[in-house]
């Protein structure tokens, strides 16, 4: 893949919990439609980086730029809350490892699906329906679920829900912490299936934290290695996994490789 | 006219509250005029009612009556209820103003869950007295979180709740409380008055101002703001109708409750408000079931 402009660009950043390190002087770019794997242990501080880059959490050093549509490159500390959170229900999606967080479970699935839409001033509700099932349909959930609760779906198809609720509004870039943690192998396998074909489909830039290095080699181009909240390695998935610099990757391949 | 005075009885402050209180409320009150449909919050007092009769209601009265007002008070649509009757005795009591049934000539209306059907005019204030003022507190329990999206008028979640009565029932079921956006701002809960008040909000010459005892929070309706029901394009706001007309006062433009009548299925349906059709029915009109 030809890398054009970078859609995120993160320099130094750095976020703690008073004199605990969440994570440390992190930089590196995303381009368009590419998927970058942040793994390493529990406590490494993944989803503190994850959020930190979202914005979720604000950085304690260094910037975060996202090329916001019409805008160009822009630093997110300077972006007013409403923009923020525009962005964060528009041109961002969140997965989350936990359904319940990014669900509503007491809302159909249809519900669900649009209330991106609904947000952005959408009012028609038969169209909002059709594209709510056209969207269950992508995830490849049966459209006749589409008035039911996701309390009724399998864990699956929660994950699959989360998607199809984040992509309705054809986000560039998604946020997932975990999303296969909960589920069975067999399953995990259809649901990184799915989102190796709606990536390259749709372009999707995704940045995906897992301590998982099977699920990086599925789908990701490129893998950040994390290690007491710093990059202790980054490169280009197979390369990283196949030939490892750092002894704590190499202690980490090898720990799979025994399994 | 049967609009009666009683003179104030001794021990209490005028109104009851004191007056330092009563300028707390006026000064969210204020506020609450100048946001149109934001809920500010207030330093709610003990009243001698338990929550849930309307003390929030109750307090704003307090706050605002003056010695020549006069006081009507309603309670879905009636004057004569237990509630109805206790509060403007109590305004009675401790105030000595003048009361009334009659909506044309009362100058501040207290009312529990109704707008009154006899058009409101220039110069008088309609208090609402509101069980719950929150409208996100359904799908968002933070309080931070519904203070951001008021902020940012992000309202999609009400939406939310919409389709998914649609789902559920084939339409907007939501009969009582139904959402509005205020002044193209602010989402706020009208109290549960039926939606066939809703249309009411919208431009009306009085000042509604609405008060939430248990949850310490006033809100106001200037005269002639902008009040819109939400909707969806393919399924747009609309009032109940009846097919019948009242059995009373023979209005076809009231609100109607439906009265049982006998366990044969014997029913009828009347204004649930009273003053209005007592006044139709003084004027001549009569309905199938007119005495
Ligand atoms: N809310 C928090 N308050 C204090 N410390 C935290 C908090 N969240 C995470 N940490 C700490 O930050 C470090 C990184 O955690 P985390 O980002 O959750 O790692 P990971 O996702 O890789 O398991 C850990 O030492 C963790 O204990
Ligand atoms: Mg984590």
């Amino acid at each position: 893949m030809k890398p054009g402009r970078v859609l995120l660009q993160v320099r130094g950043l750095s976020k703690f919990y008073g004199e605990r390190v969440g994570c440390e002087r992190v930089s590196f770019d995303l381009f368009p439609g590419e998927v970058l794997c942040i793994a390493g242990e529990s406590g490494s501080g993944k989803s503190t980086l994850l959020q930190t880059l979202a914005y979720e959490l604000r950085p304690d050093a260094g910037a975060v730029h996202y090329d916001l549509s019409g805008r160009g490159l822009t630093d997110l500390s300077g972006l007013p809350d409403s923009t923020l959170r525009e962005l964060w229900r528009t041109d961002w999606g969140f997965v989350r490892q936990n359904p319940r967080d990014g669900l509503r479970m007491r809302v159909s699935a249809g519900a669900n699906i649009g209330e991106r839409l609904m947000a952005i001033g959408e009012r028609h509700y038969g169209d909002i329906r059709v594209q709510a099932q056209d969207w269950l349909q992508r995830v490849e959930i049966d459209d006749t679920r589409l008035d039911e609760a996701p309390t009724s779906f399998s864990g699956g198809m929660q994950q699959r829900l989360q998607i199809a609720r984040n992509l309705v509004t054809r986000p560039r870039l998604v946020f997932m912490d975990e999303p296969t943690a909960g589920l069975d192998v067999s399953v995990q396998a259809r649901f990184l299936d799915l989102l190796r074909r709606l990536t390259a489909e749709l372009r999707l830039a995704v940045i995906l934290v897992t301590h998982d290095l099977a699920v990086a080699r599925l789908l990701a181009q490129r893998l950040i290695v994390m290690r007491h909240g710093r990059i202790v390695e980054t490169g280009l998935t197979d390369q990283v996994l196949d030939d490892p610099q750092h002894p704590y990757t190499q202690l980490l391949v090898s720990s799979v490789l025994a399994a | 006219m049967n609009a009666t005075t009683a003179p104030v009885q001794a021990g209490y402050n005028f109104a009851y509250l004191d007056e330092h209180t009563k300028r707390m409320i006026r000064r969210a009150l204020l506020k609450a005029v100048a946001i149109p449909g934001y809920q500010v919050p207030f330093g709610s007092r003990e009243m001698p009612l338990p929550y849930g009769w309307g003390t929030g209601g109750i307090q704003v009265t307090a706050a605002l009556i003056g010695p020549d007002d006069v006081l009507k008070v309603i309670d879905q649509g009636a004057d004569d209820t237990t509630n109805a009757v206790n509060i403007r005795s109590f305004f009675a009591k401790v105030a000595g103003v003048a009361t009334t049934t009659r909506t044309t000539e009362a100058t501040l209306i207290q009312t529990r869950h109704r707008i009154p059907e006899t058009p409101l005019a220039e110069g008088q204030i309609l208090v609402f007295q509101v069980p719950i003022p929150e409208p996100l507190r359904w799908l968002e329990p933070r309080e931070t979180e519904t203070r951001t999206m008021h902020a940012l008028r992000e309202y999609g979640l009400m939406h939310v709740k919409l389709y998914e009565d649609i789902v559920r029932h084939g339409r907007i079921a939501t009969t009582y409380d139904y959402p509005v956006i205020v002044n193209d701002h602010y989402l706020m809960r009208p109290s549960p008055i039926p939606k066939f008040d809703n249309p009411k909000l919208h431009r009306n010459p009085a000042l509604m101002l609405f008060g939430a005892g248990r949850e310490k929070r006033v809100y106001a309706v200037p005269p002639y703001t902008d009040v819109r029901s939400l909707d969806f394009d393919d399924h747009p706001f609309a009032v109940e109708r009846w097919e019948e007309p009242c059995a009373l006062c023979a209005s076809t433009e009231a609100y109607l409750d439906e009265i049982i009548l006998d366990d044969k299925g014997g029913r009828m349906f009347v204004c649930s408000d009273t003053e209005y059709c007592a006044v139709r029915q003084e004027a001549g009109h009569k309905g199938a079931m007119a005495p």
